[in-house]
C-alpha cells in the first residue's frame, strides 16, 4: 500500500523539556520522523517546547512552535496551522498526553484533525492498566495479580490477598513517577499517598510483586496490513524492582531458549493485535520467574520509547523514521532496510555483537534523598556499548559512563563500604556492579552472588571470568604479558587503563606494549543482519577479532567527538552541537565521523554523519578509530567536557586538533595565567585566590571579603560548588574539600551579590569575532548559570553596559586566541561589568541562542573551524532589532528526589531547558513557565515568606500580586513587611512554631503560589520544608525575588489572554514575532 | 583457557581459522554454513538436515541456556561440526539439564569456539558456502586444507538415507527408532481426525509435534517407502518432510511423491518441497550460501501478508522450470513466471503449467532475494513450502499452514489464505 493521498499537512508533537524519564531519544525519535515525513511530500508542522532539539531546527519541519506543548498552546497551532493529521506517538509521553487530551475535548473534531499512528482507544487501552488487563485476560496472557485503590485503605485491602511486597503504580505518570515499593504498610501508606497525589486520574495500581523475577522486554512494530515484527529483544541485567529506565539492559535477550523467546514473541504480537496498535513501534515487558518460567505481561507502550530509540540504535533498525511512514500508510515490506538497501524492513534484525546499556546518575547533586534503585526513575541519561561479547561490552559502558572510571573496578577508584557489603550487592544501587565484582576478587561464588543480587548467573559468570582474567595479570610486569594474555584481556573488555592499574605501568606503556605485540583492535559493522547481507552504511564498534571491516576513504574528512552521556551539566545542547557540526563540515565536502555513545541521541544516528563509530570517549577508545580513520582534523569543542579533556592528550599523541589550540583552553581554565590576560586587557573581574588549606582559605576570605564563591578547581555542573556567607562556613567546606580530593586545591571568587548575570556566545575566526547572543539572567547572579532563566536580548541592561560586555567579549576571543565558539559569563554590578568566566568552547546556551537569533552558532563555528573566514559567511548584524523576546528557562528534577533540597544554588540541577517566545519579556517569560509546569496559578493564595535581605524587594511582587486578585499568606516576618507597605496579608505560623503550619496549608492544597528565598544554608530548616513539601505537591515554588517579579509579571500576561504562538518561520533572522 | 586444546577450521579455498575446542576431540568434515538464529542453538543442532555441514553460529554467545531433552529435534547431533565465537561454560535456564560443553562432550560432538564467527560468515556470503574441515588434532593449515578438498561435497550425495529411519513408527505411541531419550512428543491429540504417512527424510520432531497438535496421527515412513506401501496404511494425507543434502540426489524420494500426487492430499516442508517441485517437473539449484534463520521474510502472495519465517536449505526451486504460464490464471500479467519479484511488485501469484500435472500455482517467495519459499499443485491437493512453518527454532508466523494442510484433508478450498501471521499456541 502506498502512502496516504488524503492528508498532506501532518502535526507533530515534541515532548518538550528534558525530563528525568523522557530525554533526548525523543528528539531523535521526532527528528527522524519529521525527516521521512518532509522526504516524502508532506508538509510537517511541529510543537515542541525545547529550544535544544535538532527537531526544532527550522529545516526539520514546514512550520517550527517552539511553544509550550500543552492542550491550550497546541490548539492555537491547530487552529492555524489547520493540519490534517496528528502523529502523537513521537513525542514520548508528554506528546501522548497532550494528544489525548485534544482529542477527548473534541479539539480534533472540531478541526478536522485526525490522529495517526495510534487512535485514542488504543491509547486508552495501552495506558490504562485496569483496560490492559482486561486484554491481556482476553488473550490468555497472564499479568501480575493486582487491584486499584483510590485510598490508603483501598491499598490495605488489596495487599490483604496478595501480600508484601507490593509494587505501587500511579495511573499516567511518566517513567514511573511516583511508584515504589512497599514492603510493610507503612511504607504502602507513604508510597499509595504521594502515588494518588501524583497521578492525573488520583488513581494507583497496587500489584503481587515479581521482584527478583527476570525481566524482558520486546520492540514489536506493525503496519497496517497487519505485518508485525520484532526489532529487537532486551533482557534486563537488574531483576524485576528496578525501573527499565534505571536497570543495565542487554540485547538480545541472552538466557531464553527459543521455545521461552518464541512464546514472548507471540505474546508480543498478540498484544499489538489485542490493543490494536495498527501501524507503529510499540515496547512490551514482561517478567519470568527463574523457578518455573512462568511468563506475565507487565505492560506495553504504544509509542516510540526509549527502549526504542535503544533498539534503533543496537539493531540498525531506525524505529521511528519506519514508524513515521507506517502511520501515512506504507507498510513494512514497502520500506526498504536502511542499511542493506537490497532487502525490506519487514524483517527481523539478527545481531551478531552484545549490546549493554548502563544508565548514568546523579545523586551527587541531590543529597538527602534515597539512593536505592527502585520502580521509579532516577537515572538522568545512560551510556550504550557494543561488543562481540558480553563481557568486552559492559567494560566499555562502565568505561563510557563519564564517572571517572576506566571500567568495572581495578582501575586505582575502587572503594567499598566494607560495613554495608553485603547490602550494596543486596539493593539495587548505582555501584552494585563493583560491589559484584569485588564479590568475585573476594572469591564468591556465581550461585552465592546471583541469589543475593537476583542477577542471573549467566550475566554473573560472565563477571566472574572478567575478574578471573584480571587475577592471571593482576601483579605481573607489563612486558612480561604474552600476545595470548594480552589479546585475552582485550578480549574480555579490560581497558588500557586497568591493564596499566593491574601491571603498575602507565596507559601510554599499555598502549605502546599492545602495539609491539600486534594486539589491535578490529571494527565490525553494525548491519542489522549479522552479515547475511552486505550492508552500505558504515555504522562501528570496536572489538578484538581477526577481521577488520572498517574500510576508510581517502576522503577529506573530519572527526567529531561526542558528549557521552546526558548528566546534570552537559545534556541535549552539547549534542546538538555536535550534530551541527556534522551537518556544517558535510556541506562543505568534508567526510564526517562521529564518535559517542549516548543512545539517546541525534548524533549516534547513524544518518548524521558519513560514519559513526559507537565508542567511549576515552583516550584509548578515541585513539583506536583515529589510528584507523587517519582523519585531518578532530573536533574536540562541541561535545562539552568530555571531549575538551581529551584534547591535551590526543594532542600529545599527534592528532590534529582542529580550533581553537588546546592551550588557549587550558589559558582560559588556568586562573593566574587567565587573571594575567584580563588585566592586559584591563577587564574588570571578582578578587580571588586559590588555597590548599583551611588557614590559606582563611586568609584569603580576609584578603577579599565574604561573600564567597567556594568551589573545587575541577567541576563540572558547578559540581560542590557554594557560596560562603562566613568563616565558620568557609571553614567547615574547606575540612570536608581537602579531605575528599588534597590533590586539587579550592577556588575562592568575592562573590558579586545581587548581580545581574550575562552570558554570552560567540564565535571567532582568529581575526574577528561576531556575538551570536547576550543573555541577560532573570535569577541574580549565584544562581548557576544553566539554572537560571536567562533573555535574549537583555531586558534590563543599559545599552553601554551591553556595548562593553560586546567590546569585552571580542578583545577576550582575540587575546586567548580562540577559533571558533566561545562562551562568556559576565556579572554587572553597579554599572560595573565583570569577567567570571570563559569557557572558549561550545556551550548549554548555545541551541537556545541559535533559535532565538536564527543563526546556527555551532555550523558557523564548525565553518571557522574549516578555514572558513566569518567575512565569507553572510551573517546578520549582530546588534539588529530582534523585535521579540526569547526566554529560556531551566527545568528543574527535584520531584524525582524526594528529601532533597529545591532550592537553587551554584551547583547546577536542572536537566533540561525550555523556551518561550513572545513580543513582550512577560508574555514570554509565562511561556517558558507554562512549557515547564504546564500550567501556571491564576489566581488563589500565594504563600510569601523571604530572608531578611530580600523584605524589601518582595514588596512590590507581593502587591503585584494582591491586585492580580491572589490572597497573601506569609509567615510572621514577611507579614510584616509587607503589612508595613500596606498590603493585606494573612499570617501563617512556620513548622516549628506549631499546627496548623504552612506545610499544612500546603498539603490541604490551600497555596498556588510559593515564593520563599532560603534563609541559609542549614538543612531542614523551615525553608526546607516548604519547598520539599511544594514539590511534592506541585506547586509553583519560586526561590529567589527576580523570578517572583518575572513570574508575578507572566501571570499578569496570561491572565491578560495575549499569549499567542508564533512559528521559528515567520521569525527569521531579522525579526518580528 | 589456554590450556585448553585447539581446535582448526580449514575451507576449501585456503581460508583457516584457529578456535579452542568445547566439544569432543576428532576431525569432522562437512559444508560450512551459517545460522542467523539468535536463539534455538540445540534445535540447530540436532536438525538433520544440517548432516554434511559444519555448521557456524552468528550470535556470539551460545549455550547460555544449556541444554534439555524436550528441545530435541531428533534423536542426535546432526550437523558435523559445530562453530562458535562463544561456547557458555554454564548453563542458565530452569529447563537446562546440562551445559552445552558437557553435551558436546557425552554426545562426541566436535565443536570450536574463539573463532571469528563474523569473519567466516562474510567469507561465506562472499565465496559461497564450501566444504570444510574442523579438526583437534591436526593444526597444520595445508594439510587441513587439502583434506577439505579431498572431502566429500553435498551436490548429488544422497545424505537421506543416513538420517532417515529404517523402520515405521507412529509418533506418540511408539518411540522413534534408534532414540535413547524421553521424546517430547507435544499435546497429543486426544482422538486423531486424520491418518498421516510422513515419509522421513531427517524430519524434525517439531513437525511432528504440529501434526499431532493438529489432531493428526502421524505415521513415519522410510524414505525408500512405496506409493502403493504408503497408501496400504490408508492415510488422509501424506507429508515430506525437511532432510539434509542435494534433492537431485535423492530420485527416488520425488518419483514416490509423484505417485502420490492427486491420490491423497499432499504437504511438503523443505525437502518436501523440493521433492514436489521436481515431481512437477521443476528444477533445483544451489544458492550461493543458502538460507539458514529464524528471521526471512516470505510474502504470501494469496494474502499479500508477511510472514516472519525460519529457514534452513541450501537448495531452492526454479518457478519457471516447472511449465509455462498460464496468463488468464495469473491476473493477466504476461511476465516471465521466473521474475518473482515482478510477481511480488504486481501483488498477482502466478500459475504455470505443469506437463504432468496441470496448474501450478507460486504461493510464497522470500523477499530478501526473491527466491520461490511455497507452490501449490492447484489440480493436485498438494502445497509446499520451502521454509519452516513447524519453527523449532523460529517464529511461529506460518503455523497456520498445519490447518492449511487438515483443511486440505477435510477438504476446504483456499486452504493457504488461513490466518496468516496469527501465531499458534506455543
Amino acid at each position: 500500500m502506498p502512502r496516504r493521498d488524503d492528508i498532506s499537512k501532518i502535526l507533530l508533537i515534541g515532548s518538550g523539556p528534558i525530563v528525568i524519564g523522557q530525554a533526548c531519544e525523543f528528539d531523535y525519535s521526532g527528528a527522524q520522523a519529521c525527516k521521512v515525513l518532509r522526504e516524502d511530500g508532506y508538509e510537517v508542522v511541529l510543537v515542541n517546547s525545547n529550544p535544544a532539539t535538532i527537531m526544532t531546527d527550522p529545516e526539520f519541519a514546514h512550520r517550527t512552535y517552539v511553544e509550550p506543548v500543552t492542550p491550550s498552546f497546541v490548539e492555537k497551532v491547530i487552529e492555524r496551522e489547520r493540519p490534517d493529521a496528528l502523529l502523537p506517538t513521537l513525542g514520548g509521553q508528554t506528546g501522548l498526553n497532550c494528544a489525548v487530551a485534544l482529542a477527548e475535548t473534541g479539539v480534533l473534531e472540531r478541526y478536522g484533525v485526525e490522529l495517526i499512528g495510534a487512535r485514542l482507544e488504543v491509547i486508552k487501552k495501552g495506558e490504562d492498566r485496569r483496560l490492559f488487563a482486561e486484554a491481556m485476560a482476553r488473550i490468555g496472557l497472564d499479568t501480575p495479580r493486582s487491584g486499584y485503590a483510590y485510598s490508603v485503605s483501598d491499598a490495605e485491602e488489596i495487599v490483604a490477598s496478595i501480600g508484601y511486597p507490593a509494587v505501587i503504580r500511579p495511573s499516567f505518570t511518566m517513567g514511573g513517577a511516583g511508584g515504589g515499593i512497599a514492603y510493610n504498610v507503612d511504607e504502602l501508606r507513604s508510597v499509595v499517598t504521594r502515588g494518588i497525589a501524583l497521578s492525573p486520574a488520583g488513581e494507583v495500581l497496587v500489584e503481587e510483586s515479581v521482584i527478583g523475577w527476570k525481566e524482558y522486554e520486546m520492540e514489536v512494530m506493525r503496519d497496517r496490513n497487519d505485518n508485525a515484527v520484532i526489532v529487537c529483544s532486551i533482557e534486563n541485567f537488574d531483576a524485576m524492582g528496578v525501573h527499565t529506565g534505571d536497570s543495565i539492559t542487554v540485547a538480545p535477550a541472552q538466557t531464553l531458549t527459543d521455545r521461552e523467546y518464541q512464546a514472548m514473541r507471540d505474546a508480543s504480537l498478540a498484544i499489538m493485535r489485542e490493543i490494536g496498535v495498527e501501524t507503529g513501534g510499540s515496547n512490551v515487558q514482561f517478567a519470568i520467574d527463574p523457578k518455573d518460567g512462568r511468563l506475565v505481561v507487565i505492560e506495553m507502550n504504544p509509542r516510540v520509547s526509549r527502549s526504542s530509540a535503544l533498539a534503533s540504535k543496537a539493531t540498525g533498525f531506525p524505529i521511528a523514521k519506519f514508524a513515521a511512514k507506517l502511520a501515512v500508510g506504507y507498510t513494512l515490506d514497502e520500506i526498504p532496510n536502511d542499511i542493506t538497501r537490497k532487502t525490506p524492513a519487514s524483517f527481523e534484525p539478527s545481531i551478531d555483537y552484545t549490546v549493554v546499556k548502563v544508565p548514568r546518575w546523579a545523586f551527587e547533586k541531590f543529597p538527602g534523598t534515597d539512593q536505592a534503585l527502585s520502580t521509579r526513575m532516577k537515572s538522568v541519561g545512560e551510556v550504550m556499548a557494543i561488543g562481540r561479547t558480553f563481557s568486552e561490552a559492559l567494560g566499555k559502558a562502565f568505561r563510557s559512563l563519564e564517572t571517572g572510571r576506566t571500567g568495572l573496578g581495578v582501575d586505582g577508584k575502587d572503594a567499598f563500604d566494607e560495613e554495608h557489603f553485603e547490602r550494596y550487592l543486596a539493593v539495587p544501587n548505582e555501584n552494585r556492579p563493583f560491589y559484584m565484582a569485588e564479590a568475585f576478587r573476594r572469591g564468591r561464588s556465581v550461585e552465592e552472588v546471583s541469589a543475593l543480587t537476583h542477577v542471573d548467573p549467566w550475566f554473573c559468570e560472565q563477571m566472574r571470568r572478567m575478574v578471573a582474567v584480571e587475577r592471571d595479570i593482576a601483579g605481573r610486569a607489563l612486558d612480561t604479558l604474552d600476545v595470548e594474555q594480552m589479546r585475552i584481556a582485550k578480549r574480555q573488555g579490560l581497558s588500557d587503563a586497568q591493564i596499566a592499574y593491574l601491571t603498575g605501568s602507565v596507559e601510554a606503556e599499555v598502549r605502546a606494549r599492545r602495539m609491539d605485540l600486534d594486539v589491535r583492535p578490529t571494527f565490525k559493522s553494525v548491519d542489522t543482519c549479522a552479515a547475511e547481507f552486505e550492508a552500505s552504511t558504515p555504522y562501528y564498534y570496536k572489538t578484538y577479532e581477526d577481521e577488520d571491516e572498517a574500510c576508510p576513504s581517502d576522503r577529506r574528512k573530519v572527526m567529531i567527538l561526542g558528549a557521552g552521556p546526558n548528566r546534570i551539566g552537559q545534556g541535549i545542547e552539547f549534542d546538538y552541537c555536535c550534530v551541527h557540526a556534522a551537518y556544517a563540515l558535510s556541506e562543505l565536502g568534508y567526510e564526517t565521523i562521529m564518535v559517542n555513545c549516548n543512545p539517546e541521541t541525534v548524533s549516534t544516528d547513524y544518518d548524521t554523519s558519513d560514519r559513526l563509530y559507537f565508542e567511549p570517549l576515552t583516550f584509548e577508545d578515541v585513539m583506536d578509530v583515529f589510528e584507523t580513520e587517519r582523519p585531518s582534523g578532530v573536533l574536540v569543542t562541541f561535545g562539552g567536557q568530555t571531549p575538551l579533556k581529551l584534547a591535551r592528550s590526543l594532542e600529545a599523541a599527534g592528532v590534529p586538533i582542529l580550533g581553537t589550540r588546546p592551550e588557549a583552553i587550558d589559558l582560559a581554565e588556568d586562573r593566574k595565567r587567565f587573571a594575567e590576560v584580563l588585566d592586559r586587557l584591563g577587564i574588570r573581574y571578582p578578587a580571588a585566590g586559590t588555597a590548599s588549606t583551611v588557614a590559606e582559605a582563611i586568609n584569603i576570605a580576609k584578603r577579599i571579603g565574604y561573600p564567597l564563591l567556594v568551589r573545587p578547581s575541577y567541576v563540572l555542573g558547578g559540581q560542590g560548588m557554594v557560596i560562603a556567607y562566613s568563616e565558620e562556613y568557609l571553614v567547615r567546606y574547606m575540612e570536608r574539600a581537602t579531605e575528599v580530593s588534597p590533590d586539587h586545591p579550592v577556588l575562592l571568587d568575592r562573590f558579586l551579590e545581587g548581580a545581574i548575570e550575562v552570558d554570552v556566545d560567540a564565535v571567532c575566526d582568529g581575526a574577528s569575532v561576531y556575538i551570536g547572543g547576550v543573555m541577560e539572567h532573570i535569577e541574580e547572579a549565584g544562581i548557576h548559570s544553566g539554572d537560571s532563566a536567562c533573555c535574549i536580548p537583555p531586558f534590563s541592561l543599559g545599552a553601554e553596559t551591553v556595548a562593553r560586555i560586546r567590546e569585552h567579549t571580542r578583545a577576550l576571543a582575540l587575546e586567548i586566541g580562540v577559533m571558533g565558539l566561545m562562551n562568556v559569563q559576565f556579572a554587572v554590578k553597579d554599572e560595573q561589568v565583570y569577567v567570571l568566566e570563559v569557557n572558549p568552547r561550545a556551550s548549554r546556551t548555545v541551541p537556545f541562542v541559535s533559535k532565538a537569533t536564527g543563526v546556527p552558532l555551532a555550523k558557523v563555528a564548525a565553518r571557522v573551524m574549516a578555514g572558513v573566514r566569518l567575512a565569507e559567511m553572510d551573517l546578520p548584524d549582530e546588534e539588529r532589532e530582534l523585535g521579540r523576546f526569547c526566554v529560556k528557562e531551566a527545568v528543574m528534577p527535584f520531584g524525582r528526589f524526594p528529601g532533597s533540597d529545591s532550592v537553587l544554588g551554584p551547583e547546577m540541577k536542572s536537566t533540561g531547558e525550555v523556551m518561550g517566545v513572545a513580543a513582550d519579556f512577560p508574555s514570554a517569560y509565562a511561556k517558558s513557565q507554562l512549557a515547564i509546569d504546564y500550567s501556571l496559578p491564576d489566581g488563589g493564595t500565594a504563600f510569601i515568606s523571604v530572608c531578611d535581605r530580600d523584605k524589601r524587594a518582595i514588596v512590590p511582587v507581593a502587591r503585584h500580586l494582591h491586585h492580580l486578585g491572589f490572597r497573601i499568606l506569609s509567615t510572621h516576618g514577611t507579614a510584616r513587611s509587607l503589612k508595613a507597605a500596606g498590603i493585606p496579608v494573612e499570617e501563617v505560623l512556620k513548622v516549628h512554631e506549631g499546627r496548623p503550619n504552612v506545610v499544612d496549608a500546603l498539603k490541604n492544597g490551600d497555596v498556588q503560589l510559593v515564593v520563599n528565598t532560603p534563609f541559609g544554608r542549614e538543612t531542614r530548616s523551615d525553608g526546607y520544608h516548604i519547598r520539599t513539601a511544594a514539590v511534592e505537591h506541585g506547586i509553583t515554588n519560586i526561590t529567589t525575588v527576580s523570578a517572583a517579579q518575572a513570574v508575578t509579571q507572566a501571570i499578569e500576561a496570561m491572565l491578560s489572554g495575549r499569549l499567542d504562538v508564533v512559528a521559528l518561520q515567520d521569525m527569521g533572522t531579522e525579526g518580528g514575532a | 583457557m589456554s590450556d585448553s586444546a585447539r581446535a582448526f577450521l580449514a575451507l576449501e579455498d585456503g581460508t583457516f581459522f584457529e578456535g579452542v575446542s568445547c566439544g569432543a576431540p576428532g576431525e569432522v568434515f562437512g559444508e560450512a554454513v551459517f545460522n542467523t538464529s539468535m536463539t534455538g542453538y540445540q534445535e540447530v543442532f540436532t536438525d538433520p538436515s544440517y548432516a554434511g555441514q559444519i555448521v557456524v553460529m552468528t550470535s556470539p554467545h551460545i549455550g547460555n541456556y544449556g541444554v534439555n531433552a524436550a528441545d530435541m529435534e531428533s534423536s542426535g547431533v546432526f550437523a558435523s561440526g559445530f562453530v562458535m565465537r562463544e561456547c557458555s561454560p554454564v548453563a542458565s535456564n530452569w529447563r537446562a539439564e546440562e551445559s552445552l560443553r558437557e553435551f558436546f562432550a557425552r554426545n562426541r560432538v566436535v565443536a570450536a569456539e574463539g573463532i571469528d564467527t563474523r569473519r567466516l560468515t562474510r567469507h561465506i556470503r562472499e565465496a559461497g558456502a564450501m566444504r570444510a574441515v574442523l579438526s583437534t588434532v591436526d593444526a597444520d593449515p595445508a594439510s587441513l586444507v587439502e583434506k577439505a578438498r579431498a572431502s566429500l561435497g553435498l551436490v548429488g550425495r544422497d545424505l537421506v538415507r543416513e538420517v532417515a529411519v529404517t523402520e515405521r513408527f507412529t509418533w506418540g505411541s511408539e518411540v522413534p527408532p534408534g532414540c535413547e531419550l524421553p521424546v517430547d512428543t507435544g499435546v497429543l491429540p486426544a482422538e486423531s481426525r486424520f491418518r498421516v504417512v510422513a515419509f522421513d527424510s531427517g524430519i524434525k520432531w517439531n513437525i511432528l509435534r504440529r501434526l499431532a497438535e493438529a489432531s493428526c496421527e502421524v505415521i513415519v515412513v522410510p524414505p525408500a517407502t512405496t506409493a502403493d506401501e504408503a497408501l496400504a496404511l490408508a492415510p488422509d494425507g501424506v507429508f515430506f518432510a525437511n532432510g539434509p543434502g542435494d534433492p537431485a540426489a535423492v530420485p527416488y524420494l520425488y518419483r514416490t511423491l509423484g505417485d502420490l500426487l492427486g491420490k491423497r492430499p499432499l504437504f511438503g516442508i523443505c525437502l518436501g518441497h523440493q521433492m514436489l517441485s521436481l515431481a512437477l517437473g521443476g528444477e533445483t539449484y544451489k544458492l550461493k550460501y543458502g538460507h539458514h534463520g529464524g528471521n526471512q521474510p516470505v510474502k504470501n502472495l494469496l494474502t499479500g501478508r508477511v510472514e516472519i519465517t525460519s529457514q534452513n536449505h541450501g537448495f531452492c526451486v526454479d518457478f519457471a522450470s516447472i511449465g509455462e504460464l498460464i496468463l488468464e490464471e495469473s491476473g493477466g500479467w504476461a511476465l516471465d513466471p521466473g521474475d518473482l519479484a515482478g510477481w511480488v511488485r504486481v501483488g498477482v501469484p502466478p500459475v504455470v503449467r505443469s506437463e504432468r500435472y496441470g496448474r501450478v500455482r507460486l504461493t510464497h517467495v522470500n523477499l530478501n532475494d526473491m527466491t520461490v519459499e511455497g507452490l501449490e499443485a492447484l489440480d493436485q491437493r498438494a502445497f509446499s513450502v520451502q521454509y519452516h512453518p513447524e519453527a523449532a527454532p523460529g517464529p511461529h508466523d506460518a503455523a497456520y499452514l498445519f490447518g492449511s494442510f487438515v483443511g486440505l484433508m477435510h477438504g476446504d478450498g483456499e486452504t493457504l489464505e488461513a490466518g496468516a501471521g496469527t501465531p499458534a499456541r506455543r
